[in-house]
């Protein structure tokens, strides 16, 4: 499959290293000068920019986590004035303040450059038709994947989230060749062919370019077999960027991360040290290009590891595992992020509700469903059934409004769940990726 | 071809480069750009074995470089031509481009210097005209072509390019860069430091923006030309906006 840019994806190691330390020292010296947090952080780490002598001095610098990002809501990371922003978008802001990026003409100039680099990594040319099912909007997703299938000349159908049958009548008819969204879409998508007969044969579709939530080999498998296409993975995450961070090649064998733009870590999470190659930690990003608003160390809390080993596909950029795991609490449910916390924020502030409650997790079908049990005193059990009811219907009201997604509510008597003595079980994952 | 990390030059006391890193590619024509006092002409002395960094690497065809004299870095294919040009008043156009071979062996010297002397005369057809008259006597723009024609009379591969524009008229400084340009045709890479961004960025293929003696700045030409920062800056466009601040 084409390599999209074959002077920075096939560049020998030490031609890439030293890209990476000009890189680093301008960005570092810039976010010095004109991003306050990071000032104040130097400063507070007793570092200045010029201690990053090489690229293994970048263990000196402070990290950035996202609580820093929400702590800087809305424009204060910000790099340049405002007026050199042309686009905004934001992270879903599900827990506290939402986070958000700024793109200079330039960032999107790149960002549309690498988005390019992981499509045709994963088979995309210009001969194909890319309908794009993330959504657009905030989120970086759909826009992110779109304009970088314009630069490689694609045709490209922005259909947005939703409304699988017309997803589908437009893959028939549009002649839809690479469906991009999330591998867990793609099974429904699968499904719902399935049930309103839609033979496969009809279809032009031969690729799949997925991520936004951790998928495993065998749904990967589940996906090739199901829908006849190649199934690749790729990664980003809207703080640093977006979509175009890193993805599969045609080899399947991990991510190619776009280097020249992203300088990567993996970390222990308890001690915070770098990791050697190949061993399994948090992945740390700091961003080489970025005008709008530069990274140092974004602590992304994904599990992964890397291998700087040369791919067969003739890539010799870095490469990370697929994310499957992260150092939070945070879950994936239906592609939105949800963390237990917040639901147990919610429960809290209801009345006559006990701390004890368990999220369960199940896949039925494709889709992801939530269902969260929680105790509720007894009093409530001998009451009347409408005050049950009415209790329902409120709690399920402030999580979707506040996380999102719908879920489903059991309220159980008092010690029904199980209590273990170290810590309590609050996430019950039987989805089985 | 020239690859240099974290370089860091003093005079005495006053640190005047804080860990600069660059490279040049072969084939490559390179600009760096940046205000007065911000260490272009320092990183150029430096690479060229004029000043001696404190710390930092030069590697020149993967060789350290760093400390060498002028002398070896010319014999393994380094030209600079300085600032100010710093030819030689009194004496001819022709004995100022005999001295830019002065490092040859007297063999090599005479099989080789008519026809290197042919070659500069050449691209710089004005130096054979006044080839006898003192350099003194030239204008500015003849004098940067002898300073440059000089320069190439070592047969350089990488040429050291400091403000060729220097105290030029416009008009002289767009013949003295296309004679750049030509040179890079030839085959000659190229670094060249410029307070003149608009002249530097539009022969560079990629830049270097120095400030206090720090990169704050790298990319291609064209994405340094459009970047709002060095348009301010360096290109003088939009200062309206900066009053309104």
């Amino acid at each position: 499959m084409p390599i999209w840019n074959r002077r920075c994806e096939t560049m020998a190691r030490s031609d890439m290293e030293q890209l990476q330390l000009e890189r680093l020292q301008a960005r570092v010296n810039r976010a010095y000068r004109n991003v306050r947090f990071y000032h104040r952080k130097f400063k507070e780490c007793g570092v200045e920019p010029e201690d990053v002598i090489t690229l293994d001095d970048i263990r000196r610098l402070p990290f950035t986590t996202k609580d820093d990002l929400r702590d800087a809501y809305p424009y204060e990371m910000f790099s340049v004035p405002l007026r050199e922003i042309v686009r905004i978008h934001s992270s879903s802001g599900t827990t506290g303040a939402p986070t958000v990026v700024g793109y200079t003409k330039n960032d999107l100039r790149n960002w549309s450059e690498l988005v390019a680099r992981v499509i045709s990594a994963g088979g995309v040319t210009r001969n194909d038709v890319v309908q794009i099912t993330f959504g657009y909007g905030l989120f970086t997703g759909g826009f992110g994947i779109h304009y970088g299938a314009e630069r490689v000349g694609a045709s490209v159908i922005p259909v947005s989230a939703g409304n699988t049958e017309r997803q589908i009548r437009i893959m028939q008819d549009f002649k839809t060749t690479a469906l991009v969204g999330t591998p867990s879409y793609a099974l429904h998508v699968a499904e719902v062919m399935e049930e309103m007969g839609v033979n496969r044969e009809q279809l032009a579709l031969r690729l799949g370019l997925f991520g936004g939530e951790p998928w495993s080999e065998r749904m990967r498998q589940e996906i090739e077999d199901r829908l006849h296409i190649i199934a690749t993975d790729n990664y980003g995450l809207s703080e640093v960027m977006g979509p175009g961070v890193s993805g599969e090649c045609e080899h399947k064998c991990g991510l190619h991360i776009n280097e020249d733009h992203f300088y990567v870590e993996v970390i222990a999470p308890d001690t915070l040290e770098p990791l050697p190659y190949g061993e399994e930690g948090e992945l740390v990003i700091t961003t080489l290009t970025k005008d709008g608003m530069p990274l140092i160390r974004f602590r992304t809390r994904d599990i992964t590891r890397l291998n700087p080993e040369p791919c067969k596909c003739g890539r010799t950029t870095m490469r990370m595992d697929r994310v499957m795991r992260r150092t939070d609490d945070m879950l994936i449910v239906k592609g939105v992020n949800v963390y237990p916390s917040q639901i147990e924020s919610i429960l809290l502030e209801v009345e006559g509700v006990e701390p004890h409650y368990q999220i369960v997790l199940d896949r039925k079908g494709a889709l992801d469903e939530m269902t969260i049990l929680v105790e509720v005193s007894r009093e409530l059990f001998t009451d009347s059934m409408s005050r049950l009811v009415d209790l329902e219907r409120n709690i399920l009201d402030k999580i979707h409004s506040s996380v999102g997604i719908s879920a489903k509510l059991k309220l159980v008597e008092p010690r029904t769940l199980e209590r273990t003595p170290d810590k309590a079980v609050r996430v019950v994952d039987n989805r089985n990726l | 071809m020239l690859r240099i990390s974290s370089l860091i030059t003093c005079y005495g006391r006053i640190v005047a480069l804080r860990g600069v890193s660059m490279h040049v590619d072969e084939g490559e024509i390179v600009a760096i750009i940046g205000a007065n006092g911000s260490g272009k002409t320092t990183l150029l002395d430096t690479i060229s074995g004029v000043l001696t960094p404190k710390s930092g690497s030069i590697k020149l065809f993967g060789q350290e470089v760093g400390g060498w004299s002028p002398e070896k870095l010319v014999r393994l294919g380094m030209a600079h031509v300085p600032q100010g040009r710093r030819l030689f008043a009194d004496l001819s156009v022709y004995e100022n481009l005999i001295l830019g071979a002065y490092r040859r062996s007297s063999r090599d010297k005479r099989q080789h210097l008519t026809e290197d002397l042919d070659r500069i005369y050449d691209i710089f057809p004005v130096l054979k005209e006044r080839s006898d008259q003192k350099a003194g006597t030239l204008s500015g723009g003849e004098q940067q072509m002898l300073a440059i024609g000089r320069g190439m009379m070592s047969r350089p591969k990488l040429l050291l390019l400091d403000e060729p524009s220097m105290g030029l008229a416009p008009i002289v400084v767009r013949d003295i860069f296309k004679i750049i340009g030509n040179l890079h045709k030839q085959g000659t890479t190229v670094l060249i430091v410029e307070q003149n961004a608009k002249a530097a960025l539009s022969i560079a293929r990629r830049g270097y923006v120095l400030e206090t003696g720090r990169v704050v700045l790298e990319g291609t030409s064209s994405e340094l030309a459009k970047n709002p920062e060095v348009r301010r800056a360096y290109l003088g466009k939009g200062y309206k906006h900066i009053i309104e601040e």
